[in-house]
């Protein structure tokens, strides 16, 4: 492998980009336990942003909600994602493979203003009330996607024939599946799960269409103050967001670590 | 396994496709129709303050004109024009800069020792997975006038007077860049990881230099990852709202920030939904091409 080698240029380039990727998100967490009232200036160690946030009522129940909203379409979207890429994996060749492939894959690249508008008029022409529910329609919608292709791509390395040979032995196609490939899947699953949940937690886009009054998700709570400027608050809820998704990736990385295939 | 296989994909579909059908497919096709049929969407339950927000003759008027007047006024106006073409231009640009940026970066990783792979592409996504709300939020604090960036320069004595970035197209391109980079270094680094290294090694045997194995053997083994990584990051820029509505100035028009402005501040649903359908209409091209490049890749792999 001597053509592939690694230059100092190599390490240099990952390096700064790297630091480009992760010095504004440690700004935030270290300027989080700033005890100056000034959110851009150091004034010393302190917790005390944390303890505002603690009495902050609108924040937390915006904060809970998000939550729910998270575990409810991160649900559905593992639920629907994984029979998309089982569709997928399967069926190399079916009528309107192209068109449902494409259907999957859209909401991934589209931009949010666009799906979010259609949803809301969508909700509107049908006259639902729109709040928990219509926002976890809009999350489901969008995190499914992602979830089929984490799953999909576990389902293209395993070997067709460990269900085969289940049929092959009396068990029934949907018996197979649960029994043989879904233990051997079920990492990516989880995986997919984690990230549906942190897509939803964090979205503000689709949640601004899709919801209604009285449904104020967190990420909008916290659109609407960081609109007013950078807070000492938004820092420490902000550095809270950070910390919740790096306990996901955690989880994620643990439960698709190679070793944990068999 | 084909035989079995066959059959049960219908029932595993059904699902999802009824779902996508329902929630993605539908919405559009009322999007459509509302962009173009102002009646539907006059009706008060659905629109109350319209007429309080319009002049009533204008709006009288604007209801006796037929379905394409969205789409005339879309035309008609030079703010919908600039809108479109600057999404254009912020994007092709901050698209380069991501390639310029995100390749050195997929190359590193292809190239570093294999145990280490999984680590640095995980260190490469895991922002992706933090808020993109709160990541244009940190870029705020960095860039406003008296934020870190001038106060470290100040500190270190290179500037006297604070720099502005914040509220420039300058902030608007730094944000969308750092936002986008995962999405361009992860098809970098799998074609780059994928390529056949027996050919670079070939081509430095046959006496080639590091640097002309490079340009004739790796780089054209990594357009189609390029291609993948462009599209990835340039559709969805052109909509791109959260990042010009916050690093942005009132100037730095963008087609995502006028459909959010239309709708959220003018209530004006059917301009909402033509500057939507005129939005996609421009991104159908770069959709598709995406698409073939993605089932090339699966094929490939299968």
């Amino acid at each position: 492998m001597s053509a592939g080698r690694s230059t100092p240029f190599n390490a240099a380039s990952l390096a700064l980009g790297l630091a480009f990727l992760y010095v504004p998100l440690l700004l935030v967490v270290a300027f989080s336990f700033n005890a100056s009232r000034l959110a851009t200036v150091w004034g010393g160690v302190s917790v005390r942003w944390y303890a505002a946030l603690l009495e902050n009522g609108p924040l937390k129940e915006a904060a809970w909600l998000s939550v729910r909203i998270a575990v409810v379409s991160a649900t559905l979207a593992t639920v629907l994602g994984t029979l998309a890429a089982v569709a997928l994996a399967r069926g190399r060749r079916f009528p309107g493979r192209t068109a449902f492939t494409g259907m999957i894959y859209a909401p991934m690249v589209m931009p949010e203003v666009i799906t979010g508008l259609s949803l809301l008029l969508l909700f509107v022409a049908l006259g639902l009330d729109r709040g928990f529910w219509t926002v976890v329609v809009a999350h489901t919608t969008l995190a499914l996607a992602f979830v089929t292709v984490i799953v999909l791509a576990r389902l293209r390395e395993l070997d067709p024939e460990l269900e085969e040979a289940a049929i092959d032995l009396g068990a029934t196609p949907l018996a197979a599946f649960v029994t043989v490939t879904l233990p051997l899947v079920a990492p990516a699953v989880a995986g997919g799960f984690l990230l549906a949940f942190t897509l939803s937690f964090d979205d503000l886009v689709l949640a601004s269409f899709a919801s209604g009054p009285g449904a104020t998700t967190l990420p909008m709570r916290i659109y609407s103050s960081v609109r007013l400027g950078v807070t000492p608050e938004v820092n420490a809820a902000a550095s809270l967001m950070v910390l919740a998704a790096f306990a996901a990736i955690g989880g994620a990385a643990v439960l698709s670590r190679p070793g944990r295939r068999a | 396994m084909r035989t079995v296989s066959r059959g049960r994909v219908w029932p595993v579909l059904a699902l999802p496709g009824l779902w996508l059908a329902a929630f993605f497919l539908l919405p559009f096709a009322i999007v459509a129709k509302i962009s173009l049929s102002e009646s539907a969407t006059a009706q008060p339950p659905y629109r109350p303050q319209l007429a309080g927000i319009l002049d009533a003759a204008a709006w009288r008027a604007f209801l006796e004109g037929l379905g394409f007047d969205n789409y005339r006024l879309l035309v008609a106006d030079d703010l919908y024009w600039s809108a479109g073409l600057s999404s254009l231009r912020i994007a092709a640009l901050s698209t380069v800069l991501l390639a310029l940026i995100g390749y050195p970066m997929a190359l590193a990783i292809a190239r570093a020792p294999e145990r280490w792979r999984p680590l640095l592409v995980a260190l490469t996504v895991v922002p992706f997975w933090t808020s993109l709300l709160i990541r244009i939020y940190a870029w705020i604090a960095i860039l406003k006038p008296e934020g870190w960036l001038n106060g470290a320069l100040i500190g270190a004595g290179l500037i006297r007077t604070p720099l502005s970035i914040l509220n420039t197209e300058a902030a608007v391109l730094i944000g969308i860049v750092y936002a986008y980079l995962p999405f361009m270094v992860l098809p970098l680094y799998g074609s780059l990881e994928r390529h056949d290294r027996a050919l670079v090694e070939a081509a430095s045997d046959l006496g080639a230099s590091p640097l002309r194995a490079f340009w004739t053997v790796t780089f054209p083994l990594s357009l189609r990852g390029l291609a993948a990584g462009a599209l990835l990051c340039f559709v969805p820029i052109v909509g791109e709202f959260i990042i010009p509505d916050l690093l942005g100035g009132s100037d730095t028009l963008m087609l995502g920030r006028t459909l959010w402005s239309e709708f959220f501040a003018n209530r004006d649903w059917p301009l909402a939904s033509a500057v939507a359908v005129a939005m996609t209409l421009i991104l159908v091209g770069p959709i598709l091409a995406h698409r073939a490049l993605e089932a090339r890749r699966a094929e490939g792999r299968a």
